[in-house]
C-alpha cells in the first residue's frame, strides 16, 4: 500500500491488507498531512487523517463505531454521516487524531465491526474535502457593509438577517472555514456550527 | 409453515445443531421457553446466569462448538455480561438468546427493561436486536457463524416479547449470502509472500523460540504445530491459554511463559532472535514491561485478527490467516526450499529433542538449510537443569502444599481428564504442575481472570464430554462466588468434581500484599472452616470430604475418581503463605524475574505473617 495515498480496508482485498499491516509505515501519510495543513487557524491535532467509512444503515451502527472509539481510546477531531445513494449504507466521515494511537489500529479496529464494509484512508493531499459552516454575528451598523464584503470574499451567503444580526453560510474546504472563522471572531459570534468534514477520493 | 417466533428459534438453533442451552427463564423470555419442552434441544436449569455464561464457555472450551445460554431481560442479561465479557477477552464462541420487553415498550424503563444491545455492545464481536419475526432465522444463523468464523468470540441475540409471540412464514437461510453480513469477511490463508519471507527469517534463526497461544487450540492447529516443530526443532512456549496445545512431556516444551512463567521459557524468550508467535496476542501478562521484552528478537506474528498484529509489538513479518493453515504453510515453505517434504521430520525432532539434541547436528542429512539449534537447545536445557519449577516439601506442622495436591490429582486421573480452574495462585499452580498430554484439556479464564468461573465451566465441559473426567482445582474464594452450580450439577446429573485450594485467603492479592506491601493485609483473610466446605457440598448434594493430611490426598482424591453419580468436593486444607513463583512483578521487565527465595528468608515471612493475621 502507498503511503499518502488512498488505502482501504473491507470486502474488496482483506488478505493482502492485513499482510501489509505488517511493517506499515503511518509516518509517510501522517507527514503528507502536516505539510498541507495551512499555519495558526488550524483546528484540531498536528496529526490527523481522515477515514471514509462505509458502513451499513441500520440502527446502532453509529453507537457501535462511537463506542469503539472511546473504549479503544483512539480520539475523533470530527464525525460527519450520512446515507449513501445506496439506502442500505451509510458513509461515516471521520477525521482521526494520530496523537491517540497509531493509524493501522484505528483501521484494523474498526474493520472488526461487523457493521463496517469498508474503509478508505484518505490522505489529505489526495482528497476533495468541504465543510460547512453556519454563523449568527452580531452587527453593528457602523461595519455592517464591511462584514457583507467578507462574507461576499470568501464566497458565503447571508441566510438570515436580524436587526443587530446576520446568519451566514460558508461552504468550502475546512481551512479557509477557519481563516472566515478567525475573521470574524473580532466583530462577535453569536452562535457558530461547523458539520465536521466529508471527503472523496480525488480524481 | 407458519410458526411463531419462538417456534422459530428454537428450531433454528436446532438447525444449527445445538444439543444444550444452558439458562434460565423469566418474563421476556417465556414464549420462547414453550417450545423447548417438545424440542430434542437439552436444557440445563442454572441457578445464575453468570453459570449460564461459563457453562456454555466451558461447553465450547472442550468441544470447539459454540455454547447457547438463555436468559430473560433485565438483571437477566445483566447477570450474564461477566461471561460474555470473559468469552470476548479468551476468544471463546457462544451464543447468548436474550429475551427484551415488547417493541413497543422499548425506551419506556418498561418492567425488567435494559439496553442490552448497548450493555452488551463492548464485550461480544457482534449483537443483535430482533424487531421482525420473519428475521429471527437469519440472525440466529449470522450469529452462529460470527461467533465461530474468523477470530471466535461471543454474540447476543435480542429478542422482544412480540416478536417471539408474532407469527412468521418458517425459513432457512441457507447460504452466507443469505445472512446479510457485508462488512464481515474473516481470511483463512496467509499472503503467499509473507509466509516465504517467515521461511527465510526461520532459516535465519539461531535462538528461536515458538511463542504460541490460544489460537492453536481454536484453529485446531495442535498437529499442524507439532509437524513444524519435528521439522525445525525449535523450542514451545505455551500461554496460559494455550495449555495442552502441545504435549507437557515433549523434549522441546518449555512450559508456560510469563508472569508465573518457567525460568527457561520467560529467559529463552528475553535471549531469543526469533520469536514466531502463533496465535497469541502479547498480553501484558507475558510481556512485562513491553520495551524490554525480548528485545533482541525479531518477529513473526500469526494471527487471524489484523487488529492483532502490532497492536502491541510491530511485527517484522505480519501474516494474517488461521493458525492451523499458516502453520501449515509456513513447514510446507520451509520443506520446499530445503529439498523437499518428508526429509525425516521425525528423526530430527527426535535428534532436537533433550539429551539427543544437545549432542548431533540437526542437519546431518546435508543439503538443509535449517540452521544447527544445538547450541540453542543446549542452553535451554541447562536453564532448565538449573531453574526448575521446585517448592519445598512440607515440613511437619504445616498444611498441605498446594502444589503437591496438585501434582497428586495430575498423577492419578487420566491423560485426557479436562482440568478446569477459578482464577489466583491455584490457577498458577495448576497451569505450573499440571501434565497437559491431550489437547483441549485445561479451561480456565485468562484474559478477564474471572473468579468464579471454575465450577460452571466445569459442568459446562463435562456436559460437552461426558466421556472424559472434569476435575476443577478451585481457590476457596472463587468457590464462593458460584458454588451454587454444584446444585444445578447434581440436579442435571452432570458429575463434576472440584478440588478446593483451600488456603482460607484470597491468596494471590494476599501474595501481592505480602511482596509488594509490606505484609500490610487488608480485607484479604477468608476463614478456612467458614463456611464449612463439606456441609455446603452435602447440602448441595454433592459428596464432601475434607483433607488435612499428606497421607489423605491420594485415597481422597482415588475415591473421588470413583464416584459419577454426583458432583464431589474435597476441601483440600493448604499453606496460606505459599506464594507462586517464579513471578514477574506487575510492570517489570522479564529479565528481572524472581525465583522462589531460600528456605531461611521464606520463614522469615512466615513468622512476621503469623503474627499479622
Ligand atoms: C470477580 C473477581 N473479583 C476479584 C478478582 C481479583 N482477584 C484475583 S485473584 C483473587 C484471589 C482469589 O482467591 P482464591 O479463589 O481463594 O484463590 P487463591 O489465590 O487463594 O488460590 C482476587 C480477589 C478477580 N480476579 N475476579
Ligand atoms: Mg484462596
Amino acid at each position: 500500500m502507498t503511503a499518502g495515498g488512498i488505502r482501504s480496508i473491507g470486502n474488496a482485498n482483506p488478505g493482502a491488507d492485513a499482510a501489509a499491516g505488517a511493517g506499515m509505515a503511518v509516518t509517510a501519510s501522517g507527514a503528507a498531512d502536516n505539510a498541507a495543513s495551512p499555519g495558526p487557524a488550524k483546528r484540531g491535532p498536528a496529526r490527523s487523517h481522515i477515514l471514509s467509512v462505509l458502513v451499513e444503515n441500520k440502527s446502532g451502527v453509529l453507537a457501535r463505531v462511537a463506542s469503539l472509539f472511546s473504549r479503544r481510546g483512539f480520539n475523533i477531531y470530527s464525525l460527519a454521516v450520512a446515507p449513501t445513494d445506496n439506502e442500505r449504507f451509510s458513509r461515516i466521515t471521520v477525521v482521526v487524531d494520530l496523537e491517540s494511537a497509531p493509524l493501522e489500529q484505528i483501521m484494523m479496529q474498526l474493520d472488526k465491526l461487523v457493521n463496517v464494509v469498508s474503509i478508505a484512508e484518505l490522505a489529505p493531499s489526495d482528497a476533495v474535502q468541504r465543510e460547512l459552516l453556519l454563523a449568527t454575528l452580531k452587527v453593528d451598523p457602523a461595519v455592517r457593509s464591511q462584514l457583507v464584503e467578507l462574507v461576499d470574499i470568501f464566497e458565503g451567503k447571508i441566510v438570515d438577517v436580524g436587526s443587530a444580526s446576520l446568519t451566514v453560510m460558508l461552504a468550502g474546504e475546512p481551512e479557509k472555514l477557519d481563516s472566515f472563522e478567525n475573521l470574524v471572531k473580532d466583530h462577535g459570534i453569536v452562535d457558530i456550527q461547523r458539520t465536521g468534514r466529508v471527503a472523496l477520493q480525488k480524481l | 409453515m407458519k410458526l411463531t417466533g419462538a417456534q422459530a428459534l428454537i428450531r433454528s438453533l436446532e438447525m444449527e445443531g445445538v444439543e444444550v442451552i444452558f439458562g434460565l427463564p423469566g418474563g421476556a423470555i417465556l414464549p420462547v421457553y414453550d417450545p423447548i419442552v417438545e424440542s430434542p434441544i437439552r436444557h440445563v436449569l442454572v441457578r445464575h446466569e453468570q453459570g449460564a455464561g461459563h457453562a456454555a464457555e466451558g461447553y465450547a472450551h472442550v468441544t470447539g462448538r459454540p455454547g447457547v445460554a438463555m436468559v430473560t431481560s433485565g438483571p437477566g442479561v445483566t447477570n450474564i455480561v461477566t461471561a460474555l465479557a470473559d468469552a470476548y477477552m479468551d476468544s471463546i464462541p457462544i451464543v447468548v438468546i436474550s429475551g427484551q420487553v415488547a417493541t413497543p415498550s422499548i425506551g419506556t424503563d418498561a418492567f425488567q427493561e435494559a439496553d442490552t444491545t448497548g450493555i452488551t455492545m463492548g464485550v461480544t464481536k457482534h449483537n443483535w436486536l430482533v424487531t421482525d419475526a420473519g428475521e429471527i432465522p437469519r440472525a440466529v444463523a449470522a450469529a452462529f457463524h460470527v461467533a465461530t468464523t474468523g477470530r471466535p468470540g461471543p454474540v447476543l441475540v435480542d429478542i422482544p416479547k412480540d416478536v417471539s409471540n408474532a407469527s412468521m412464514e418458517w425459513y432457512w437461510p441457507t447460504s452466507e449470502a443469505d445472512l446479510d453480513l457485508p462488512g464481515y469477511h474473516p481470511a483463512i490463508e496467509g499472503d503467499p509472500e509473507a509466509v516465504e519471507a517467515a521461511a527465510a527469517l526461520i532459516e535465519q534463526a539461531q535462538r528461536p523460540v515458538l511463542y504460541v497461544g490460544g489460537g492453536v487450540l481454536k484453529a485446531r492447529g495442535m498437529e499442524e504445530l507439532r509437524r513444524l516443530v519435528d521439522l525445525t526443532g525449535i523450542p514451545v512456549t505455551t500461554t496460559l491459554m494455550a495449555r495442552s496445545a502441545f504435549p507437557s512431556s515433549h523434549p522441546l516444551n518449555m512450559g508456560m511463559p510469563g508472569m508465573h512463567g518457567t525460568y527457561t521459557a520467560v529467559t529463552a524468550m528475553q535471549k531469543s532472535d526469533l520469536l514466531i508467535a502463533l496465535g497469541t496476542r502479547f498480553d501484558d501478562r507475558v510481556t512485562g514491561k513491553v520495551p524490554a521484552f525480548a528485545p533482541d528478537a525479531l518477529v513473526i506474528h500469526i494471527d487471524i485478527d489484523p487488529a492483532e498484529l502490532g497492536k502491541i509489538r510491530r511485527p517484522d513479518i505480519a501474516i494474517r490467516g488461521d493458525c492451523r493453515v499458516v502453520t501449515m504453510e509456513v513447514r510446507e515453505a520451509l520443506e520446499r526450499r530445503n529439498g523437499g517434504a518428508g526429509d525425516a521430520g521425525g528423526e530430527r525432532a527426535h535428534r532436537a529433542g533433550r539429551g539427543d539434541g544437545a549432542a548431533k547436528s540437526r542437519n546431518g542429512g546435508g543439503g538443509s538449510g535449517l540452521p544447527d539449534l544445538s547450541p540453542w537447545i543446549r542452553t535451554i536445557e541447562t536453564w532448565r537443569q538449573e531453574h526448575p519449577l521446585h517448592y519445598e516439601p512440607q515440613a511437619p506442622g504445616e498444611r498441605l502444599k498446594p502444589q503437591m495436591v496438585i501434582e497428586t490429582l495430575a498423577a492419578l486421573t487420566p491423560d485426557d481428564t479436562i482440568l478446569v480452574t477459578g482464577v489466583g495462585q491455584h490457577q498458577m499452580w495448576a497451569s505450573q504442575f499440571w501434565q497437559f498430554e491431550e489437547p483441549h484439556t485445561f479451561v480456565t479464564s485468562g484474559g478477564l481472570g474471572t473468579m468464579g468461573f471454575a465450577v460452571p465451566a466445569a459442568i459446562g465441559a463435562k456436559v460437552g464430554k461426558p466421556g472424559s473426567m472434569v476435575w476443577a482445582v478451585d481457590g476457596d474464594g472463587c468457590f464462593q462466588m458460584t458454588a451454587q452450580e454444584l446444585v444445578t450439577a447434581n440436579a442435571e446429573g452432570i458429575p463434576v468434581k472440584i478440588a478446593i485450594i483451600n488456603n482460607s485467603y484470597l491468596g494471590m492479592v494476599r501474595q501481592w500484599q505480602e511482596l509488594f506491601y509490606e505484609e500490610r493485609y487488608s480485607e484479604v483473610y477468608l476463614s478456612p472452616d467458614l463456611p464449612d466446605y463439606v456441609k455446603w457440598a452435602e447440602a448441595m448434594g454433592c459428596v464432601g470430604i475434607r483433607v488435612t493430611e499428606p497421607e489423605e490426598v491420594a485415597p481422597a482424591i482415588e475415591k473421588a475418581n470413583a464416584i459419577d453419580d454426583r458432583a464431589v468436593v474435597i476441601d483440600f486444607r493448604t499453606d496460606s503463605f505459599e506464594k507462586v513463583y517464579p513471578m514477574v512483578p506487575a510492570g517489570a521487565s522479564n529479565d528481572d524475574i524472581m525465583e522462589m527465595p531460600t528456605t531461611s528468608t521464606r520463614d522469615a515471612g512466615r513468622s512476621s505473617e503469623r503474627k499479622a493475621s
